[in-house]
């Protein structure tokens, strides 16, 4: 009964065929929130400040936007696009009775709201460099990094989705957590500006080291101590994947 | 040959048995019903049989193969149809058939193969670009059964497979089926409706609180459990009418409401005492499988 196989690509690519149909209206939505920030803050506060961290505050800020659109990507997917094939278009449903596993399932979803996040990240990296705040090839390495975000933020998601009776359920997981995520991880100023406290609160949450990784990239420069990063992020995906797994399955098979 | 066998099936949820102790065994071709009233275990037992819920006790084997541990395997050449309409209502008809082939394991070539013979069993050929939100409630009925039948199963389940469909989308679902069974495929089939049940199904099981009560052919169960004939009377004086009359004329009789149901080997008496009243109106049929499921599981309303 339970364990995964290669059935998960097919419910992966149930997801992607259903994203290229309404990818238009999927990378609009992707783009415009960032845009608005980058040229909202970035033009406007960026013009009374100085320079940060060596760079126009426009580009300091680009960094960021798109590590934070990255995990708001790979939430809205795990929370209300997997809610709506859990819960009430009942496509799990229908997809478990043909030979594929909940493992199966839910892997693919981990894996379809990651590799969607990725897509926005690519989206919001092209903005950037439309508008001249990147210019490095280790602009490439944003994508890997995007996708490593995505795990992270769809394996936490899915343990919200999980548990969620509703979609009333996700404003908690968004005013709660990630909003306050957004403000206290270093996307509109360095975390070093924060008093030790939160600094230390923000170093333990995922967005801090996703920042960490994604705006040293785009300004051209190499990450400090990348492993750390990448460690932390990985150690909450899968642990988010894992319960998630262990939710759903009392959710869903007993 | 035995497609499908249940031994000692068990299932509690906090302490509540909803299955308790079920046997079940399909032979190839036939036609199988499972009824009881809301809440009797039938979608639990269904879901156990599928290997998407572990027992707590007992055996199944599907197709041959040991469920839970070897659902997979089983579901291989299983169909089914779901009782609420689960379709991809992002999709096309065509996309729902090519995709669900894929969860399958099918070569693309092989689903592309069978979707117009598909799209033709299901009266959709017309329709195989439209989305779903443009299809009647017996279209998208119909497509939810040709997308049961993608991976050419030998047997399917069917959960209420015309529930909500009006009287000509029911005809022509049943229709669908007899093709099915033609084939030689067997049918797992739980319905609310016995007339259905009646049509439909070589054998069958009435279940309640998630133990069998009988086990037979329609015919062999209303044979079994009822009297050949049956008198319902309702109307102003329907009770003074029954104990005036009626039980003396019947072998059986009970009084629900406002109305009487003489169950009786012979109705000529009964119908001519009825004719002398015009105040009472009266239906004489011969007894149906209703009646057998309403003895056994008693009428009590089940929420």
């Amino acid at each position: 009964m339970t364990g995964l196989s290669g059935a998960w690509v097919a419910v992966w690519r149930r997801n992607f065929l259903v994203w290229r149909k309404l990818a238009g209206e999927s990378i609009v939505g992707n783009i415009i929130e960032p845009l608005l920030y980058l040229l909202g803050f970035g033009f406007g506060f960026g013009a009374m400040l100085p320079d940060v961290d060596g760079v126009r505050y426009i580009a300091y800020l680009a960094g960021g936007i798109i590590c934070y659109s990255t995990m708001l990507a790979a939430s809205f997917e795990a929370l209300y696009s997997g809610f709506s094939r859990m819960h009430v278009q009942r496509t799990w449903e229908g997809i478990l009775n043909a030979p594929v596993s909940l493992e199966d399932v839910v892997f693919a979803e981990w894996i379809w709201a990651a590799s969607k996040s990725v897509l926005s990240a690519i989206a919001v990296v092209l903005v950037a460099i439309a508008l001249g705040l990147g210019h490095s090839w280790t602009m490439v390495l944003i994508a890997p990094v995007a996708f490593l975000i995505g795990l992270t933020f769809s394996g936490l998601g899915l343990i919200m989705t999980a548990l969620a009776k509703s979609y009333d359920f996700f404003m908690y997981w968004f005013s709660l957590v990630l909003t306050p995520m957004m403000l206290f991880s270093g996307v509109f100023y360095p975390l070093a500006n924060m008093p030790p406290w939160l600094q230390a609160l923000a170093n333990a949450l995922p967005l801090a080291h996703s920042i960490a990784l994604g705006r040293p990239l785009l300004l051209g420069r190499w990450p400090d101590a990348p492993l750390v990063h990448i460690a932390v992020l990985a150690a909450y995906a899968f642990a988010g994947y894992w319960v998630a797994l262990v939710l759903l399955r009392r959710r869903l098979t007993t | 040959m035995t497609v499908l066998a249940a031994r000692g099936i068990r299932k509690s949820y906090g302490g509540c048995e909803v299955v308790a102790g079920l046997d079940l065994e399909l032979a190839r071709g036939e036609c199988y019903g499972l009824l009881g009233p809301n809440g009797a275990g039938k979608t639990t037992t269904l879901r156990m049989l599928l290997g998407l819920v572990r027992p707590d006790a007992g055996d199944i084997s599907l197709l041959g193969f040991p469920v839970p541990q070897a659902a997979r395997q089983g579901r291989m050449r299983v169909g089914v149809v779901p009782q609420v309409d689960n379709l991809d209502p992002d999709f096309t008809v065509r996309e729902n058939l090519v995709v669900y082939g894929r969860y399958f394991g099918l070569r693309e070539r092989d689903v592309a193969a069978r979707i117009p013979a598909l799209l033709d069993f299901a009266a959709l050929q017309a329709r195989a670009d439209s989305r779903i939100e443009e299809l009647s409630g017996g279209m998208k009925r119909r497509l939810v059964l040709a997308r049961a039948l993608v991976n050419d199963p030998e047997l399917i389940f069917m959960d209420e497979p015309t529930t909500g469909l009006d009287p000509q989308a029911r005809h022509q679902m049943w229709e669908k089926l007899r093709v099915l069974l033609r084939q030689g495929r067997t049918i797992l089939l739980t319905t609310h409706f016995m007339d259905e049940a009646e049509r439909l199904c070589d054998r069958l099981k009435v279940i309640d609180h998630g133990r069998s009560l009988a086990e037979g052919s329609p015919a062999a169960l209303i044979a079994e459990h009822i009297e050949p004939e049956v008198v319902e009377v309702y109307g102003e004086g329907v009770a003074e009418w029954l104990e005036a009359e009626g039980r003396a004329l019947a072998v059986r009789a009970e009084l629900h409401g406002e109305t009487a149901f003489c169950y009786l080997r012979d109705a000529g008496a009964a119908v001519a005492s009825l004719r002398t009243r015009p105040e009472l109106r009266f239906m004489h049929r011969r007894a149906n499988l209703e009646d057998v499921f309403l003895k056994l599981t008693g009428r009590e309303m089940r929420e």
